[in-house]
């Protein structure tokens, strides 16, 4: 039987009910019933719909607009131009925001340059999106084009931005202990040059936004933003000059968001804005042309490695320059994606002298920005990459050269030495060494890939491994809020977004481990800046671990008033109760029990004692500025067939760790879908740009996405071995494991099916003709 | 992704169709299944002004076999022959390439005359149409005429078809028991278009090979038949060295372009690769239905 006080108390209660349950989704009954609301299909009364000129060219100068003609066109009601935007600010930066980026920064629309296929140049507004759409032809601009450059290693281009002397957006170093001592002490040098390729997350449903001044509550509503919203509204108000609390932005159902939904984006601005100035609703659904060109890319980084060892597989110390392709601005993100890359680039290995120089370089692409496990994605493919080569090199099999080189338990919390958003990087806790001999075993690697590799004339198998680091919970703070009305109906109310990841069941959750009620008799509201003064919102991994605690704290404050007025109702000590079933019962007498709703109606102004404070209604913010690292290693299978050069992802094994698990299904589809995701971009995702800066890859026809019919099996197993110590729950984010070291197991699992030719690869996505490429040389041999 | 502003018919006769293509020729596009031409309107890559829908013509929707072969109506649903388990018998390559066309939901909308008409040199009913000799019947107000699907195509997404005609039927002749087939397609997703497919048969008579068809798809401007490949098997006994040397020659017929899925020197490659299995199976297949 569980006591009901004390915090020693605490751990013992949410096993009973709650946490660790793989209930079913709570928000799954509307989406399955087809009564999701996502922003598409709110419709206000008088609405009018925008669509966005975009520039056809990477780089033009705007000699002139001419839109006299398109304003007379049927169902125009304005069109708007960067001349017609009153004192127009550029979109600030999330995310560090150091001063040297501001010259790089993007207006809503485009002055006078424009500087990627996409760029906006101006917004329609129409009385339906097909009208809207059939003047972007009948807007005259004139376009001067200017030199394009696509290239991130390309020093001599011309400046993008007219304040900047180059398109070096930003260039520092990263480094602990002395890196040219390393190199001189060095047995053995492996030298790679590694290319991620550029790709992103493309969520099921574009964005989309939603726009109307309310004048009865003197309040301009804005529908469709998630992620951010709190953050989202502070940018509106300082761009539009208004005060906060005059803006509510209400996030709807979303579809999907990997870090690119949410972010405020030009038509986060453009959409209000015209909303105001046209005193009537504004509507914007971004079509999938606009999102692949509009829409934040990722990934493309090049890595290059050097790495000094000694002969036995002993790194010494590691030498990156990291190349950075930003594409045409500066995004809300600032440069968090390369730093990022640069602070885990160490991953889970003792490298103790590391020297990463970062260039982000200004490209005429679509700007950069975050997108699951952003930099970690890269960075861990390059190093595991790097490792292989290294032990190939030095002959060493791939499991030995991470054995020795893995940091071990008795070394947490492992200080890396590095640093990100300001923090220094410090694994909290983890026991890397037992998930690699985990994913070893369940994938039976010592004794399938050799005989793997025997079997089968055309057909090559080969495995690969990668084990990476994930940085979660980032803080400073998230925040919940727990009423209970006098029905005894329980609402949580909090700042985190929900991006289509299940947090109203994992929040639910939580505060039913604590209420010892159903966790469906819970309902959480979230994404709207009305319900909770301060937001942080949902990235980095952080919601369950942040929001979550918020919400665990703050249900042990009402929990603690529920046993208050229960015991002066049952006239006993607090001490004698407990709550179990949702109820409050005497430890002792377990058939004298008040419930919830008993409890609620005393505590209401009207009944509650004159000494207690009426009312079940507390808030907490949960403030933590330390990381949570979460760990794990990844094993793949594939199969070539060395004729087709097709490659076929055959079998992919993952063991995580992060901590517990607050619903176990939901993190093994958080772990397998980011799995998949991660190979579509190792095997299938690019944005192909051409010379003149045209992305070739915009629809769907050759964007190509990974289907069921691409999908190996998937086996994931989780390990509580590393519960966290920085959270009351003992979390750590989930959403990022399972496509943060795909990349580089599927890199190294090529290489090993291609044998000598193996150590050609260098670069993702592989493609069938890449393949074709590295293996030729040998054939030509062989014929 | 709206398309511009069109005109829209939808008529429940051919002859209704014909009347209305005569009076806007190149004005109006055809809408059959809607599976290319609904993303081209879309993506206002095609900005018709008439667009004739044939989803109410009922006399298009049909297929039947008889003693000179199969015939299809232009407005027969893919899916229609994909679940007709009888054509896997009677013909067997177009049974095997059905699969490939897109995914099961494009097939129900998807038509056969709407995939032969559009002319993706990538699609599979151009390559069916060329390995099995097959003719199309094009009816206009005048009159139908018959043309072979080797002077069907003309250029890339452009066919023999006039402004005022229309596909109306497919002809397939019947499949020939002794005769061995393949259709072997590579694409870097299922569904998606091929990055170079192969479809070929050959009739073995004593062991010759009495007639060879090797028909490619994604390797150039329009879906071919590699003729000079095809002769070299003609009153040859099979080996391995002979199906190599007509894979490679298939393969130098080829004039591919370079995407960004594959360069044209890959596809060469993939050519030779996939016509040597393709013979290898279809040799086998042939030995097998007793063509010795």
């Amino acid at each position: 039987m569980v006591s009901c006080l004390g915090q020693h108390n605490y751990m013992k209660i949410e096993h009973s009910k709650g946490i660790g349950e793989s209930i079913k989704r709570l928000e799954d009954k509307r989406f399955l019933q087809g009564q999701g609301h996502y922003i598409d299909d709110l419709q206000l009364p008088d609405m009018l719909h925008a669509a966005v000129l975009r520039s056809p060219y990477a780089h033009a100068t705007i000699t002139n607009i001419d839109v006299d003609f398109a304003l007379e066109q049927p169902g125009v009601v304005t069109i708007l131009t960067f001349a017609d935007l009153h004192s127009v600010k550029p979109i600030p930066i999330r995310l560090n925001p150091y001063g040297s980026l501001e010259p790089f920064l993007q207006y809503p629309l485009a002055n006078k340059r424009v500087r990627y296929v996409g760029d906006p140049v101006a917004l329609i507004i129409a009385h339906s999106r097909y009208q809207a759409e059939d003047v972007l032809d009948n807007i005259v601009v004139q376009y001067d084009p200017l030199p394009v450059n696509i290239d991130a290693e390309d020093k001599v281009s011309c400046p993008l931005h007219h304040d900047a002397k180059d398109n070096v957006a930003s260039n520092f170093v990263q480094q602990k202990g002395d890196v040219v001592e390393a190199f001189n002490k060095a047995e053995h040098i492996t030298k790679l040059r590694f290319t991620s390729g550029r790709h992103s997350g493309v969520p099921l449903e574009t964005r989309g936004l939603i726009a109307n001044y309310d004048a009865t509550q003197e309040k301009l509503k804005v529908w469709g933003p998630t992620k951010v919203t709190h953050f989202n509204r502070g940018v509106l108000a300082h761009m539009l000059e208004m005060e906060e609390h005059t803006i509510e932005m209400i996030e709807p159902d979303v579809g999907g968001g990997f870090g690119v939904r949410g972010e405020f984006y030009p038509e986060d601005y453009l959409i209000p804005y015209a909303a105001l100035m046209l005193k009537r609703p504004v509507k914007w659904i971004e079509d999938r042309l606009e999102n692949l060109m509009a829409c934040n890319h990722s990934r493309e980084q090049i890595y290059e490695m050097e790495m000094a060892l000694k002969k036995d597989g002993t790194i010494l110390g590691i030498k990156v320059l990291l190349s950075n392709d930003q594409g045409g601005y500066i995004r809300t993100h600032g440069i968090i994606v390369p730093e990022l890359s640069a602070a885990i680039f160490p991953g889970p290995y003792r490298i103790p002298n590391y020297r990463c120089e970062v260039r982000s370089v200004l490209t005429n692409k679509t700007p950069a920005g975050t997108y699951r496990a952003p930099g970690r994605y890269e960075c861990n493919s390059s190093r595991e990459r790097l490792l292989d080569l290294a032990a190939s090199e030095l002959m060493i099999d791939p499991v030995k050269i991470r054995s020795m080189n893995l940091i071990q338990p008795e070394d947490m919390p492992y200080e890396v030495g590095t640093e990100s958003l300001g923090e220094n990087i410090v694994y909290d806790s983890g026991d890397y060494p037992f998930a690699l001999q985990e994913v070893v075993r369940l994938s039976k690697y010592e004794e399938n890939r050799h005989v793997d590799h025997d079997n089968l004339s055309n057909k090559k198998v080969g495995y690969g491994i990668a084990c990476f680091v994930e940085k979660t919970g980032l803080g400073p703070f998230e925040g919940a809020r727990i009423e209970i009305d006098q029905t005894g109906a329980i609402t949580v109310s909090t700042g985190a977004a929900n991006v289509g990841q299940g947090l109203e069941t994992t929040l639910a959750q939580i505060a039913s481990s604590v209420l010892t009620v159903s966790p469906d008799s819970i309902q959480v509201l979230h994404g709207d800046t009305d319900l909770i003064p301060y937001g942080v919102g949902s990235f980095a991994s952080r919601a369950t671990v942040m929001a979550g605690s918020a919400v665990y704290y703050a249900a042990q404050k009402i929990r603690k008033k529920l046993l208050k007025i229960a015991a002066h109702t049952m006239n006993c000590q607090v001490e004698q109760l407990i709550i179990s079933d949702g109820d409050i019962c005497m430890i002792d007498h377990q058939d004298k029990r008040l419930t919830l709703t008993q409890v609620a109606q005393q505590s209401s102004p009207r009944n509650c004692p004159p000494d207690i404070e009426p009312g079940l209604d507390f808030t907490h913010y949960f403030r933590c500025n330390q990381m949570t690292f979460a760990h794990g290693a990844t094993i793949v299978k594939v199969e070539i067939d060395i004729t087709t050069c097709a490659i076929v992802p055959k079998h992919v094994w993952i063991v995580y760790d992060i901590g517990k698990a607050i619903n176990p299904q939901m993190v093994k589809g958080q772990i397998e879908g980011g799995a998949v995701q991660g190979l579509g971009g190792a095997l299938l995702e690019e944005f192909n740009y051409d010379p003149s800066g045209q992305l070739t890859s915009g629809s769907f026809v050759d964007y190509l996405l990974p289907t069921t019919t691409e999908t190996p099996l998937l086996e994931s197993k989780r390990l509580d071995r590393s519960p966290s110590t920085l959270n009351p729950i003992q979390v750590k984010g989930a959403g990022e494991c399972g496509i943060a070291g795909i990349g580089g197991a599927l890199a190294n699992a090529v290489a090993d099916a291609l044998g000598d030719s193996g150590n050609n690869v260098n670069v993702l996505p592989i493609t069938p003709e890449k393949v074709w490429q590295w293996l030729m040389p040998m054939q030509d041999k062989t014929n | 992704m709206k398309p511009a502003p069109f005109d829209y018919y939808d008529p429940d006769s051919v002859e209704e169709v014909l009347d209305l293509l005569q009076q806007y020729g190149d004005d109006a596009k055809i809408l059959a299944g809607g599976q290319s031409l609904g993303p081209l309107l879309n993506m206002r890559l095609s900005t018709p002004q008439i667009i004739v829908d044939l989803n109410r013509v009922a006399d298009l929707e049909y297929y039947k076999s008889d003693n000179t072969g199969l015939r299809v109506g232009a407005m027969t649903r893919q899916s229609t022959l994909e679940d007709d388990t009888n054509l896997r018998t009677t013909q067997p390559i177009l049974a095997a390439s059905i699969p490939y066309i897109g995914h099961r939901s494009i097939r129900n909308r998807g038509t056969v005359g709407g995939s032969v008409a559009h002319a993706d040199p990538a699609a599979e009913w151009p390559a069916i149409m060329l390995a099995l000799d097959g003719t199309i019947l094009i009816r206009n107000t005048k009159g139908t005429r018959t043309v072979d699907a080797s002077d069907f195509y003309v250029s890339a997404l452009t066919t023999d078809l006039e402004p005022d005609e229309i596909l109306v039927e497919i002809q397939l002749p019947n499949w020939v028991k002794t005769s061995g087939w393949s259709f072997i397609e590579f694409s870097r997703r299922h569904g998606d278009f091929a990055i170079l497919g192969v479809a070929a048969y050959l009739t073995l008579e004593n062991r010759r090979c009495t007639k060879s068809r090797i028909a490619i798809i994604g390797g150039g401007p329009i879906p071919i038949r590699t003729s000079k490949a095809e002769s070299m098997l003609i009153g040859e006994t099979i080996s391995d060295a002979l199906l190599k040397d007509v894979a490679e020659q298939a393969s130098k017929e080829l004039d591919p372009d370079s995407d960004m899925h594959a360069s044209a020197d890959y596809r060469r490659h993939l050519a030779s690769v996939l016509v040597l299995s393709a013979l290898q199976k279809a040799t086998e297949r042939a030995n097998k239905s007793g063509g010795k």
